[in-house]
């Protein structure tokens, strides 16, 4: 019985994990249509810079408290400037070309920042200082859910209820849906639409940052390609619960994330990406809208 | 004394490949006026609306707006949607475009956004201008709700509510970005008789408050007893202007709407 609740918590920190990358992924596509495949690298810029900034802050000999919310402040800024810029610089001028033209551009983006980074860092994998300790209190049940797994659930969920409260009350939120229901009459009512997508970018860029230093306190070493196998996995976690709807992505990351940590658990840890892919196909032959997704006809 | 019309077109020309939409049109709008804008089917009247709201860019022609009380001229040339929004022209549409997904409330909210300044920062840190500003959000949408007759639908999705009502939530959304002229594009298509009525008290009543309104509309009977002025546009050049009466005898009008009569 321990062994499954310890597989229950090693499943939820990870479908935390993918929730806050795939939260990025739901919320642009939701706001232009795109899936935005930079999106990934912008979680492995993110956990790079809580690394550097991490490491140079215990070399000052800063007390870890410090540590992590410097780290962690600098990961999210640093990382939402690449988003912002991102999409200025590979979507924007695509705004009104035929679809596949920025989907092609954001792969090109994630090449070219993964590339980016194995030039000006390293191609090996470095070892991430451990931010969080060992609380005592968790003392008692340590064996089964760790003081980190406790961390990233509670992060994670502050961060989803401080989205959803944006995204639900606040004006920038209410422009954010308006502009994904109808574009054009958004700007009618005097929505800068170019400033909520920026927004939008910024927004999702943040989480993925904060999933980033996550992780890879975490999991304890980060590399160039962290990027691509997360953003994959989000990509699917958003798939799943329906692309375009944020509680679809937290659903969708938290059954990927169960299904991924009984696989290895039960089954072995080579085909935890097996079952991980084989959810996504079977969702897209059975539900291609996924689980909380609207079914839309597109005309042919 | 003579005054500014609030909005000012000249020799609009707006091109579609080797198609001429709209043929150098001339058109003013008046502080406290009503004007109408009537034509034939495909005469470019909504070319006309989308032209001077940012959507399409025109061809060639000059738009100025002019806020009343000797406010300096603004030129709409080669602005944005929302740019043109912010300066004064607010609009709806022939087919509703509502937020269906939003409440009666957000919907007239988001209106708003326009006139306020809180950005993701606000959003996120919550601090004490914003909050004064959404609140006064929040009390100017109530009024433009209970002004419309939609107060008590607030919390209602916009889908959900009957057609008419959709109507004037279009109307209340453009209303809250506070324009200093409303442009409305077919208000009454699709009304029965007695929806028609009650958006003509509407709009009588927004325009006594002082509300300049521009209108396209097919409904004669309500383009007659609404309006102060006509423009009649036909294949994309004005045929003719002037108050109702002087539009029902206008021979061009006739001819545009009826058909040439033909000597026997």
């Amino acid at each position: 019985m321990d062994y499954f609740i310890e597989l229950l918590f090693s499943g939820l920190t990870r479908g935390s994990i993918y929730a806050l990358i795939a939260l990025g992924y739901t919320m642009v596509y939701g706001i232009i249509g795109l899936i935005n495949f930079a999106h990934g690298e912008i979680y492995m810029i993110g956990a790079f810079t809580a690394f550097i900034v991490a490491t140079v802050l215990s070399i000052y000999g800063f007390p870890l408290i410090a540590i992590v919310i410097i780290a962690g402040i600098a990961a999210v800024v640093w990382s939402s400037s690449y988003g912002y810029t991102i999409e200025k610089i590979a979507y924007k001028p695509l705004r009104h070309a035929p679809r596949l033209s920025p989907l092609i551009s954001a792969i090109g983006m994630s090449i070219f920042l993964q590339n980016y980074v194995l030039l000006a860092q390293t191609s090996d994998f470095l070892p991430f200082p451990r931010l969080i300790p060992d609380f005592p209190f968790m003392e008692p049940i340590a064996h089964i859910v760790g003081s980190t797994d406790l961390v990233i659930l509670v992060t994670t969920v502050i961060v989803m209820v401080a989205l959803t409260f944006i995204i639900k009350f606040t004006l920038i939120g209410k422009a954010m849906r308006a502009t994904s229901q109808d574009r054009t009459m958004a700007t009618l009512v005097g929505i800068n639409v170019n400033r909520v997508i920026s927004a939008t970018f910024i927004i999702g860029s943040g989480l993925a940052a904060i999933g980033g230093l996550l992780i890879a306190s975490h999991i304890g070493q980060i590399n160039f390609y962290i990027g691509f196998l997360a953003g994959i996995k989000a990509f699917t976690a958003a798939v799943l619960g329906g692309i375009g709807s944020i509680p679809g992505a937290v659903l969708g990351s938290l059954i990927l994330g169960l299904t991924e940590s009984f696989a290895t658990g039960y089954v072995s840890s080579d085909y935890e990406d097996v079952f991980a892919f084989s959810l996504l196909v079977l969702i897209l032959i059975f539900k291609p809208s996924g689980l909380l997704g609207k079914a839309t006809n597109q005309k042919v | 004394m003579t005054t500014q019309p609030i909005l000012d077109v000249s020799g609009l020309t707006m091109d579609f490949g080797g198609i001429r939409a709209l043929n150098t049109l001339d058109l003013d709008v008046n502080n406290g006026e009503i004007v109408a804008l009537i034509g034939p089917n495909g005469a470019g009247k909504t070319t006309f609306f989308n032209c001077i709201t940012g959507i399409y860019t025109p061809t060639a022609g000059d738009i100025w707006l002019t806020p009343p009380g000797g406010g300096k001229k603004i030129s709409l040339n080669g602005l944005k949607p929302n740019q043109v929004t912010e300066k004064g022209l607010a609009r709806t549409f022939q087919n509703i475009r509502l937020f269906s997904k939003m409440t009666v409330l957000e919907n007239v909210m988001i209106g708003r956004h326009c006139r306020t300044k809180a950005f993701i920062f606000g959003a996120i840190f919550r601090n004490k201008a914003t909050l004064q500003e959404e609140q006064g959000i929040l009390e100017t949408s109530y009024a433009i709700l209970e002004k419309v007759g939609l107060a008590n639908y607030a919390d209602e999705f916009a889908e959900n509510l009957p057609y008419g009502a959709q109507r004037r939530l279009e109307i209340a959304r453009a209303l809250a970005t506070e324009p200093l002229l409303l442009l409305l594009d077919e208000p009454a298509a699709g009304m029965n008789p007695q929806e028609t009525i009650g958006l003509e008290h509407l709009i009588k009543q927004i325009s006594r408050e002082g509300q300049a309104i521009l209108l396209i509309e097919h409904d004669m009977k309500l383009v007659m007893s609404l309006s102060d002025r006509i423009f009649v546009m036909d294949y994309g050049k004005k045929i003719a202007q002037g108050t109702p009466l002087e539009i029902r005898e206008n021979p061009a009008v006739i001819k545009a709407y009826l058909g040439e009569e033909v000597d026997a």
